[in-house]
């Protein structure tokens, strides 16, 4: 009798990448991120971040089981989730807010679709959106604590020691990111001296600080460096492509220069657009939500598109919407477009000829 | 690294130290060779001997049916002892004719040529189509008539390609070491057929012993080059070998080479023409690569057409451990076969035998949407978005996503985390889009 052997539709070779490593690897680049938030904010940042991952993986597991398919906890799509989830979460939380959020995530944001890759938002996104509409105060208090942090930032701010007194009423309790904010809107100063202020805030000392993570914040948040740590490492082992991290940043960057001045176009410093930029959740979104595989466009110029809407978004929320922060709401919005994008950017074959 | 390539493409182990270092082989003649009737592109030839016949080596035994088609000859002397279906080596079952060997080795005469300058393009052309000759490397499409451009096409430059980009494949390799003055002959022969001004010879940077043989041997020819190329699969695929050397884009929806004035040739093919204008002698063996971690003696064979894989891998001394796939060709773009009772064909260019743990299979999951096969594809496709659209019958959408331009390199598939079979989607796609434009 002969041998038969299996056969299978060629490639026979595969380069060794799976699901599961490419979420594990995911997980290894928020690393670097973690353990800055649990140097700056203590071990109660671990704890939400546990809270949040153990919630998210069951949620998966129970629903999984509920719709009796595969159970895929371990291709670490979950961990991922949850760990944005609490990277999204103010130390000062309770524990139960991560948690509502990681279910929130998985539940609605994932598995309502029909799982890992049917998705249509970002789910971590989806489920700080909740908590934010949810409980309002929690989630957009921002930095309430006047902790030592909060003071050595606010010292190194050169000049907000010699300002009127009703001008720290305006910047207290908040991020970086909520006193530019405040500056622009407010009334009770005048323009030049809110301008002032806002130079001083954002100004290289505070970009420095904030760069290595002095500034409060969110948990995954707080070091610009230690996200950038992690996301070289993904873009060196190709998990994720530079053009949605670098059209969306460039775009923040260029719209802010321009419109980001107290004083009309191109009255901001060249400081302002870098501050902005390492400020609240551009990077970790830029690099680590706007660039989730499954809800991002697959066509390069598709992916270029979506990070500079996803840019134009930001900007006009962090400058004329309601609130500081834009990131996550742009992210989101862009993701609806997804379907839209892939299909009008269809790329020009090798050798195309007209038709 | 400013070597030229192209855009695109990925980076596999090359696997080729197995059999790189050992020198062509003959394979003793063997008892049987199973000869099918179509080994190229183009119309199957046609049989014109019966069972009883006695044939001799390189005797016709089928006619070329048509302009792209190509006749077979008997590689072994002796007796047609069936005409049916054997297996393929492209893993189908087809129409062969068996020829059971007599132990002699008595070929048709051979005309030895002094003076092949004195032919004329039409001469040779002649001469290669009688010998049944076609691409070597793989694809197998007709060489005359990759030779004969419409009047309203000319060709100006001749590549030699001598990138063997498939993983473990390492022949061409050997015949550039081994027979460099004959490919150059070969090389001047095919420019003198085509009036080609300039000819070069691709390889690729992980065969710098073949590039300085060839460099040093061209030096002082003004017309004649080699160009190292980056190594990076598909390299060797027509279209990016023509891009990496001469910056020209062939056009896609069926645009051919002669629409950049360019005719490309493998390295294996180009010995053929010469031996064929030459002598006459008809493509009846050609260098076969046995290898895999578990061949017990990797070799690069010179083996008779229609040999059977048993008998190259017995001449290799068999595998160290059980066999869990056995794959003709290379291992991007070769086909899985079930059985070694299959023969080799004028495109074989490799016996790989893989052991259980490489031929495992992983299930194949959703798409993650990751968007890494846009990122190689050399043809700049949307692989992901062919297969989804494959899936959900929108042929329209799989056509714009590229289904009809992919070459089936195989580089998508082989970097898709989700194991996605892209190369069986497509396939089904290209042929449900080609049904519908009839
Ligand atoms: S789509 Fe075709 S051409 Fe592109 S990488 Fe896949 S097999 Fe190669
Ligand atoms: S590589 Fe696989 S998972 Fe990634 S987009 Fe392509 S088909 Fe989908």
């Amino acid at each position: 009798m002969k041998d038969v052997f299996a056969v299978s539709a060629p490639p026979h070779l595969k380069q060794k990448i799976s699901v599961e490593s490419v979420m594990w690897q995911v997980v290894l680049a928020l690393m670097p991120a973690l353990l800055m938030g649990i140097f700056f904010f203590g071990f109660q940042s671990l704890l939400l971040t546990l809270y949040s991952v153990l919630a998210a993986v069951l949620t998966e597991a129970i629903i999984q089981k509920f719709r009796k398919v595969p159970i895929t906890i371990k291709d670490g799509s979950a961990v991922v989730t949850g760990i944005l989830v609490a990277f999204n979460i103010n130390v000062a939380s309770p524990w139960w807010l991560p948690v509502a959020g990681s279910v929130f995530a998985i539940a609605i944001g994932k598995q309502v679709f029909g799982g890992l890759g049917f998705n249509i938002f970002n789910p971590a996104l989806l489920g700080r959106a909740f908590l934010v509409a949810s409980w309002p105060t929690l989630t957009t208090a921002g930095w309430t604590r006047t902790t030592p942090l909060w003071n050595s930032f606010k010292s190194s701010i050169n000049g907000l020691q010699n300002l009127p007194n009703n001008v720290p009423e305006v910047i207290t309790s908040a991020t970086p990111l909520s006193v530019v904010k405040a500056l622009r809107d407010t009334t009770q100063i005048s323009r030049d001296m809110a301008e002032t202020v806002m130079n001083n805030v954002a100004s290289f000392p505070t970009i420095r600080e904030i760069f290595w993570g002095n500034i409060g914040g969110v948990i995954g948040e707080v070091s610009a460096l230690a996200l950038l740590i992690g996301a070289a490492y993904l873009a060196w082992k190709h998990i994720i492509e530079w053009r949605i991290p670098v059209s969306y940043i460039g775009t923040v960057f260029v719209l802010i220069y321009i419109f980001g001045g107290i004083n009309g176009l191109f009255s901001a410093s060249l400081l302002l657009p870098v501050f902005h930029i390492f400020s609240g959740g551009l990077i970790l979104g830029a690099f680590f939500m706007a660039t989730d595989m499954v809800t991002s466009p697959v066509t390069k110029k598709g992916r270029l598109i979506f990070g500079i809407g996803c840019g134009i978004l930001t900007v006009v929320i962090r400058l004329v919407g309601g609130y500081p922060e834009g990131v996550s709401y742009s992210i989101l919005l862009m993701n609806i477009a997804v379907p839209l994008i892939d299909k009008y950017t269809v790329p020009k074959i090798f050798g195309e000829v007209k038709a | 690294m400013g070597l030229r390539t192209f855009p695109g493409g990925v980076h596999p182990h090359d696997e080729k130290h197995y059999s790189k270092d050992s020198a062509i082989e003959e394979l003793p003649l063997p008892k049987k060779v199973v000869i099918p009737i179509s080994q190229h592109i183009g119309a199957p030839s046609q049989p014109i001997v019966k069972k009883g016949d006695e044939v001799k080596t390189g005797q016709i035994i089928s006619e070329a049916n048509g302009f792209v088609s190509i006749p077979m000859h008997a590689s072994i002397t002796g007796k047609v002892t069936k005409i049916g279906k054997f297996y393929h080596p492209n893993g189908s079952m087809a129409q062969a004719i068996e020829i059971t060997g007599n132990g002699e080795d008595d070929w048709i005469e051979l005309s030895e040529e002094k003076e092949i300058d004195s032919l004329t393009a039409d001469e040779i052309k002649s001469r290669i189509a009688e010998a049944g000759i076609c691409g070597m490397g793989g694809a197998g499409f007709p060489t005359h008539v990759k030779l004969s451009p419409p009047k309203d096409k000319f060709i100006d430059t001749v590549i030699l390609n001598g990138v063997e980009c498939e993983p473990y494949l390492t022949a061409d390799y050997r015949l550039m070491l081994e027979r460099s003055k004959d490919i150059i002959q070969g090389l001047k022969l095919l420019m003198k057929t085509v009036s080609a001004k300039q000819g070069i010879i691709g390889i690729e940077a992980n065969k710098p012993d073949a590039i300085e043989i060839f460099e040093k041997l061209l030096k002082n020819e003004n017309n004649l080059k080699a160009i190292p190329l980056k190594l990076k699969y598909p390299q060797g695929a027509e279209k990016q070998l023509i891009y990496a050397t001469t910056k020209r884009s062939v056009p896609n929806k069926g645009g051919l080479p002669m629409d950049v004035n360019v005719v490309v040739q493998n390295v294996g093919t180009t010995i053929a023409v010469l031996e064929a204008v030459k002598y006459r002698k008809p493509l009846i063996d050609r260098i076969i690569t046995v290898s895999g971690r578990i061949v017990k003696n990797p070799k690069n064979i010179k083996a008779r057409i229609g040999t059977y894989f048993s008998d190259l891998l017995e001449f290799a001394g068999g595998t160290t451990e059980e066999i869990g796939k056995v794959i003709s060709g290379g291992p991007m773009m070769g086909f899985a076969i079930s059985t070694l009772e299959t023969p080799m064909a004028k495109t074989s260019s490799g016996l790989l035998l893989f052991d259980q743990k490489l031929a495992q299979k992983e299930a194949e999951r959703i798409c993650l949407r990751c968007g890494r096969c846009v990122d190689i594809c050399p043809m700049n496709l949307v692989p992901s978005l062919i297969a989804h659209n494959v899936k959900h019958e929108d042929w329209e959408m799989a056509e714009k996503y590229g289904v009809m331009d992919c070459m089936k390199c195989g580089s998508c598939a082989y970097v898709c985390p989700s194991h996605i079979k892209l190369i069986q989607w497509i396939d089904i796609g290209k042929i449900k889009v080609s049904a519908q434009k009839k």
